[in-house]
């Protein structure tokens, strides 16, 4: 996972979003708010968050995962911990 | 006096096509929806051939979302409830919801799901268990999503008993609307257990024919070279309301459900009393709750697996409730075309009797081509044929022991 840009985890941010609630990647950008904008549930968030930890092969706390509905915040989360990883 | 109930509307999901239309021309030709399996690899299981519902696609009946989190047999549920509410005309938003229930038979529920996240627990650990695991695979989940779907909010809740679960579940909301808790039932069920190890269980008891290299000829009850049944899956949803209900909107009103009975053998967890007592009973039991004399019925949808035991001792059963009057009944096992759809094989029986009433046609029992001396009742063996049903009788069993019986009348404008 080392050298993803801010640019890749994005994409790849986008991409579980979209798989996961069924919506248009396109429509997704940093400022989407999963809850809010996409309708997610409580349990889309849980199984949003196992995708993420499949996708940058890391463990997510709950603690965590809870403040984790922005998309911005999402990416900010994942970019610093990888590189603490590195 | 107790309300009269109809049935207004039917819905279908099966082997030999998807919709009343295709499913009827389908019967109607006696044509067989087995083939190899396709769903996962069996080459290593004893029986490879199955009657799978072929081009289904839930997004024609519900959004992505709603389908990723679905199992297929509660996808077919919803699929076959659609296609009912839309053939009965019932435009929900005019009935009082909270008078319209659903009722939903499934003898295994969710288990594809189950057997993948099994999968991902012994390999990936608890952590990786989907949070719609457990909603997936609960076998009430079929009546759960119609409800939410339709906006339903009347009584709603499982039946399994096996094999007879949609039989009881229609006969169940035929209660309901008798005891004045509905207006309208939505009822049926539905099964999707064409999976590894739903198959491997039903090989394992030697339950399921073996004739792998025809697998169109694989399902012949009453045959004496039957050698067991074949798994069929798909959902049946047939839409009842009380007459008065019917009358008031202007309802297709296709027949008449005129009683029902249940009852269990209490002999084995699978083999069927070898006097065919229970299935005598429920027979008897139906016929008087529809105050219908034997002598009324023109047509049997037999239970007709295509196993030993069941096929000799329904009608063993039939014998003893129908006396002389055996000699000029039809009995037919629309299984040895649809093969067996378990839980949703008494609600898409159900829906062939409808029919066979509406057009007053008997299906046929197809591959009868060597009778067992044993099993010499007029099968409608090979091809259907144009005959008077003024009443139906439905049988279904399920493991466990339970029987259910459904009476269907022909309804006639009066």
């Amino acid at each position: 996972m080392a050298g993803l840009t801010r640019t890749d985890i994005l994409e790849k941010v986008k991409k579980i979003i979209a798989e996961q609630l069924s919506v248009d990647s396109e429509e997704i950008t940093l400022e989407t708010h999963l809850v809010d904008d996409l309708k997610a549930d409580s349990m889309d968030m849980v199984e949003m968050v196992m995708a993420m930890e499949e996708e940058f092969g890391m463990e997510i706390p709950d603690e965590e995962a809870e403040k984790l509905t922005r998309v911005e915040a999402i990416v900010k989360y994942v970019e610093q911990r990888l590189q603490e990883k590195e | 006096m107790k309300p009269r109930v109809v049935i207004t509307g039917l819905g279908v999901v099966s082997p030999l096509g998807i919709g009343r239309e295709a499913f009827w021309e389908a019967v109607q030709q006696g044509r067989s929806g087995a083939g190899p399996v396709t769903r996962f690899d069996a080459s290593s299981f004893p029986t490879r051939i199955a009657a799978e519902v072929k081009e289904f696609n839930p997004l024609n009946y519900m959004d992505k979302k709603t389908a990723r989190h679905t199992d297929r047999f509660a996808q077919m549920a919803l699929a076959a409830a659609l296609m009912a509410v839309k053939d009965a005309g019932l435009a929900l938003e005019d009935e009082d919801r909270e008078r319209v229930g659903v009722l939903m038979g499934s003898g295994i529920g969710g288990i594809e799901t189950y057997e993948q996240q099994h999968k991902v627990l012994l390999e990936r650990g608890a952590g990786r268990v989907s949070p719609f695991f457990i909603p997936m695979m609960i076998s009430n989940m079929a009546g759960g999503q119609i409800a939410i779907e339709l906006g339903i909010k009347g009584p709603n809740f499982c039946v399994v008993s096996a094999c007879a679960s949609s039989a009881n579940a229609i006969g169940e909301a035929m209660r309901l609307i008798q005891r004045g808790e509905a207006e309208v039932v939505i009822a049926g069920g539905s099964e999707a257990a064409i999976t590894p190890l739903a198959f491997a269980g039903f090989c394992a008891m030697r339950a399921m024919s073996t004739r792998n290299e025809e697998p169109e000829k694989a399902c012949r009850p009453f045959d004496r070279d039957r050698d067991g049944f074949v798994m069929g899956e798909g959902a049946g949803v047939v839409i009842l309301e009380s007459l008065s209900h019917a009358l008031r909107r202007g309802a297709p009103i296709l027949a008449e459900l005129k009683g029902y009975a249940t009852n269990a053998d209490a002999f084995h967890i699978v083999q069927p009393d070898p006097d065919g007592q229970g299935a005598a009973r429920v027979m008897a039991e139906a016929l008087a709750d529809a105050e219908v004399p034997v002598e009324e019925v023109d047509y049997i949808n037999a239970h007709g697996t295509g196993t030993d035991l069941n096929d000799r001792l329904e009608t063993l059963a039939i014998k003893q409730i129908f006396g002389s009057h055996v000699s000029r009944l039809a009995v037919s096992s629309t299984k040895s075309m649809t093969g067996h759809l378990l839980g949703a094989s008494g609600a898409v029986e159900l829906i062939a009797t409808v029919l066979a009433i509406q057009k007053q046609w008997l299906p046929p029992t197809i591959n009868l081509e060597n009778p067992d001396p044993e099993c010499d009742l007029d099968y409608v063996p090979n091809w259907g044929r144009p005959g008077l049903i003024r009443n139906a009788v439905s049988n279904s069993f399920g493991f466990g022991g339970h029987n259910a019986a459904l009476v269907v009348q022909r309804w006639e404008e009066r």
